[in-house]
């Protein structure tokens, strides 16, 4: 079947196969390998990617019903080569271990930040419950979070003192 | 950049704008998909497998088998026992009988379908006592019995001591198998190179080690691969045999059918056929006499090793080790089993056998406290092991800080434990809710120890122009690995961190220096750097004397200047410069070889590590009264880490090592049943999610150590080795109801 679709603004039209996820179109055959795969289940959040302005796991998405809509991907994110705020404040507290949570985990904080532009750490957790992370347990990403939004007093309340 | 300052991941942006190229994201003109082909059997033999169907599929360029590897089928860390493709015996599940390569990833799965199995189907062996039993059928291909390893201590003569104690605990505990979890499945691409060489990019723990994996199937000689590792989205012990085997069925494909071939698992295949953490059953009888002093322990341990063997020997030693946690005692007699079974088969995760053994005596101390009448805080002092003591392996702690006492004395201020201590519920409810706080206290040998041969190289190659290439034989895990290495380097020489690259190298570009685990990363691959920054200085100090005119012991390398303090100097840049003017390299190959330790394997008795990192951690819990449902209110860890290289990538270890802790305590459980794992992807493995997780805390000890050129320990292992019993004494405070098997449930009904 034929796909249109905008990703991170750019157009692409291409032929793709009825059972194939958007997931796997996004990586295999547009070339955004940002997103990434850790469950197919929907579960890990790994793959979390704006659909028309929504975050949705693209491996339970097919490429098919994407078809029309804009995506937004963890390319995206920084624009000119510019890191954006939420990417700054993880890269400043040590939010990316191995990385492979990253993608998925920024595309949920952008989400959570637009709604909630001041979180508080409940809701923080709250906002990237969908996303697994296995290597910094959380506390990091949510320190950098809190730096993200403007509430870096509360961010080094844990004593770690590195921005 | 002061080293101990600030947050320095040279890969993080990489990483935070999805520009970071994993394994699995790796695309190349020709290349063919291979997927593997599972048996459906647990335990069977005569096995046969038709492939003829398959091969005539769409799209398809070739179907392997064990016949076709060309090379040695079956390869071990240990033992030669792992088949790449599965050989006439099937031991577990996860055996993968054949491998489909096709044009796409969707002609392979469909063709995967058209392989038939035929075979006698054998009834299996399940746990690790039937598989001890005198009657049990032998599961090791040329072996007598089913004893994968028997590790013993004997210090001084236990039972007699025992009967001599005040109190003797005789308890039973268990744990569970437990999934790495890492977030990026098993990945690899081969690529059969013109030059005849098998290169391989592959998400990986150790390139080494896969390089061993790789050229045993290929028959190959070593120099004959050459390995790459790529970002790893995560590890935790868990990317060696099997993504070693995942690379090895890579390369086999893409030597049959002459193009790169990509080998990608998703998550079922992962958890079906990865190792796991070692469950293990443990029988301890402690003594202790009326002072509280614990003097003599009876231990017998029983862990499952799964099919194969892996690494379980050296699991079972540290565990042996640290089986009587961080305390003197005068007496003891271990014996530690592993049973192969038809289970899935169980190697290196984070921890290492030690976990299991904390969960244990962790909670043993706080239950003789209680029956003698002193607190968790008071036990542990009178017990612990203290400056020149000696540990149950006869070895003598003289030769670095002991600092148990430190780290108990953080973790009891920065938790006012005494105080949260005496306000605990003990089974008297209010509100509905219980609470209670715990805490469990460890030493840990760094690096290998007596397991293997401990060494680690580095180069530093300086460039023309003052920039500095550097490699390591430590790779990274994710952890930040490479990062460190790049922050020694710039303290040792003296010159900013924009000068320096850190080279992504391959197996062919530097000696093997062992596998980024045992907590390996800071002490031996910073240490190498070390050590070559050092050669590199005394080089360049020699070189540059006679042009600086003063004595070679006078130069210093500092702030991006090298020569006399307050005297005659060059630039960095110029010192280089310099360097090549005279013709001699500014370039350095360093090795840190770790100190010499010693084992006797009929006694358990040696200098078993060349130094410990000591640890204390604490949770707080509140239990639902009306569920038992238990909730982590916060959990504080306190390491003795020798120095901290980056303060924030040490505590994120530790935060990230507690909280995976926390899930071997509360929610992680494999359900291996009847040989087949129950629990297949994360949506019925339940790893700790965000809102799981309370507030955490690192506080950080640090006695530089002498043995170590950084003057670093380590972090990795130490996080995770005391969550389990730290929340389990939490629990039993809340409610007095002690958890001695894994995953902590508590039965509502029980309390009262």
């Amino acid at each position: 079947m034929r796909v249109h679709v905008t990703v991170n603004g750019r157009v692409f039209e291409r032929d793709v196969e009825e059972h194939k996820t958007l997931l796997r179109f996004l990586r295999e055959d547009l070339g955004f390998t940002g997103t990434k795969e850790g469950c197919g289940a929907g579960e890990c959040g790994a793959c979390t990617i704006f659909l028309d302005g929504k975050t949705v796991n693209s491996c339970m998405v097919l490429a098919v019903e994407a078809d029309g809509s804009a995506i937004e991907t963890i390319e995206g994110e920084a624009k000119d080569g510019r890191l954006s705020v939420i990417q700054e404040a993880f890269d400043r507290h040590h939010a990316v271990q191995c990385g492979f949570c990253t993608g998925g985990m920024v595309m949920s904080v952008r989400e959570l930040l637009q709604r909630t532009p001041k979180p508080s750490v409940d809701q923080i957790k709250e906002g990237i419950e969908g996303n697994f992370c296995r290597c910094t347990g959380y506390q990091q990403i949510i320190e950098a979070v809190l730096d993200a939004s403007g509430q870096k007093e509360l961010a080094d309340k844990g004593g770690l003192k590195h921005a | 950049m002061n080293t101990t300052d600030g947050v320095f991941r040279y890969d993080a942006r990489a990483k935070a704008t999805g520009r970071a190229t994993y394994a699995a994201d790796i695309k190349l003109t020709g290349m063919a998909h291979a997927v593997p082909v599972y048996t459906r059997f647990v335990r069977a033999r005569g096995l046969r497998v038709e492939v003829e169907a398959a091969k005539a599929a769409p799209g398809v360029l070739a179907v392997l088998v064990a016949a076709d590897v060309s090379g040695q089928v079956r390869y071990g860390q240990i033992e030669p026992d792992y088949p790449v493709l599965a050989q006439d015996l099937i031991n577990f599940e996860g055996e993968v009988i054949a491998l489909v390569v096709a044009r796409t990833r969707a002609q392979a799965l469909a063709a995967a379908a058209l392989v038939v199995e035929e075979a006698e189907e054998l009834p299996p062996l399940l746990d690790p006592e039937s598989a001890l039993a005198p009657a049990a059928p032998l599961l090791r291909l040329g072996k007598k019995d089913n004893i994968v390893n028997h590790g013993k201590m004997r210090r001084g003569d236990a039972e007699k001591a025992l009967a001599g104690c005040e109190l003797v605990l005789d308890e039973r505990f268990s744990t569970q198998f437990i999934e790495h979890a890492y977030m990026e499945p098993e990945a690899a691409v081969a690529i059969p190179r013109p030059d005849g060489v098998m290169e391989i990019h592959g998400s990986m723990q150790h390139p080494f080690s896969t390089r061993r994996f790789v050229a045993a199937a290929l028959g190959s000689l070593l120099a004959g691969v050459e390995v790459f590792n790529p970002p790893m989205g995560g590890g935790f012990g868990g990317k060696d045999d099997t993504a070693a085997l995942v690379c090895a069925r890579a390369a086999l494909a893409a030597r049959a059918v002459r193009r790169p071939v990509k080998l990608v698992y998703d998550r079922e295949w992962s958890m079906r056929e990865s190792y796991k953490r070692h469950p293990y059953k443990l029988h301890y009888r402690a003594g202790f006499g009326a002072d509280g002093r614990f003097r003599a322990a009876s231990i017998d341990m029983l862990c499952d090793s799964g099919a194969y063997t892996s690494v379980t020997p050296w699991v079972n030693w540290r565990s042996l080790v640290q089986c009587c946690g961080p305390y003197s005692v005068a007496d003891v007699r271990t014996d530690v089993y592993a049973a192969a079974t038809n289970n899935v088969f169980t190697g290196a995760m984070r921890g290492f056998g030690s976990p299991q053994v904390n969960f244990a005596v962790e909670q043993l101390m706080d239950m003789a406290a209680e029956r003698l009448g002193l607190s968790p805080l008071e036990i542990r002092r009178i017990n612990m092991l203290t400056q020149d003591g000696e540990t149950i392996t006869g070895q003598k702690l003289d030769g670095h800080v002991v600092s148990l006492g430190q780290v108990l004395d953080a973790i009891v201020r920065a938790t006012d434990f005494e105080r949260k201590f005496a306000a605990s519920s003990r089974g008297a409810a209010r509100d509905g809710t219980l609470y209670g706080i715990g805490l469990a206290l460890s030493y840990r040998g760094a690096s290998l120890g007596a397991e293997g041969a401990d060494f680690c190289s580095s180069i530093v190659n300086c460039q023309a122009d003052g920039s500095v290439i550097l490699d390591a034989a430590i790779h990274e895990n994710g952890q930040g690995a490479e990062s460190v290495q790049m922050l020694v380097l710039a303290e040792e020489l003296g010159i900013p961190l924009e000068l320096i690259r850190r080279q992504r190298s391959s197996t062919s570009m530097i000696p093997d220096g062992g596998t980024t685990v045992a907590t390996r990363g800071t002490i031996m691959g910073g240490g190498a750097v070390a050590v070559a920054a050092r050669e590199l200085k005394s080089l360049m100090a020699r070189t540059l004397a006679p042009k600086l005119g003063v004595e070679s012991d006078r130069v210093v390398f500092r702030s991006g200047r090298v020569g006399v303090e307050g005297g005659p100097g060059l630039s960095w840049e110029e010192a280089v410069a310099a360097m090549f003017a005279e013709r001699i390299y500014p370039y350095a190959f360093g090795t840190f070889r770790a100190p010499k330790v010693s084992w006797d394997e009929e006694t358990g008795q040696g200098d078993a590590y060349f130094t410990y990192v000591y640890s204390c951690q604490a949770a707080e819990v509140e239990v639902d009264a009306a569920t038992g449902a238990v909730r982590l209110l916060a959990m504080t860890a306190a390491h003795d880490v020798g120095r901290a290289i980056n303060r924030a990538l040490t505590m994120g270890q530790a935060y990230g090592g507690m909280v995976q802790a926390a899930g071997m305590a509360l929610f992680e459980d494999l359900a291996v049943k009847d040989g087949r794992v129950g629990n297949r992807n994360l949506d019925r493995y339940k790893i700790p999610r965000a809102r799981d997780v309370p507030d955490l805390r690192c506080i950080l000890v640090e006695n530089a150590d002498p043995s170590s050129p950084t003057g670093a320990k380590g972090i990795g292992e130490p996080a995770i080795e005391l969550m389990a019993p730290a929340i389990a004494n939490a629990v039993y405070n809340a409610t007095g109801l002690r958890c001695r098997d894994l995953p902590i449930r508590i039965d509502p009904k029980e309390l009262s």
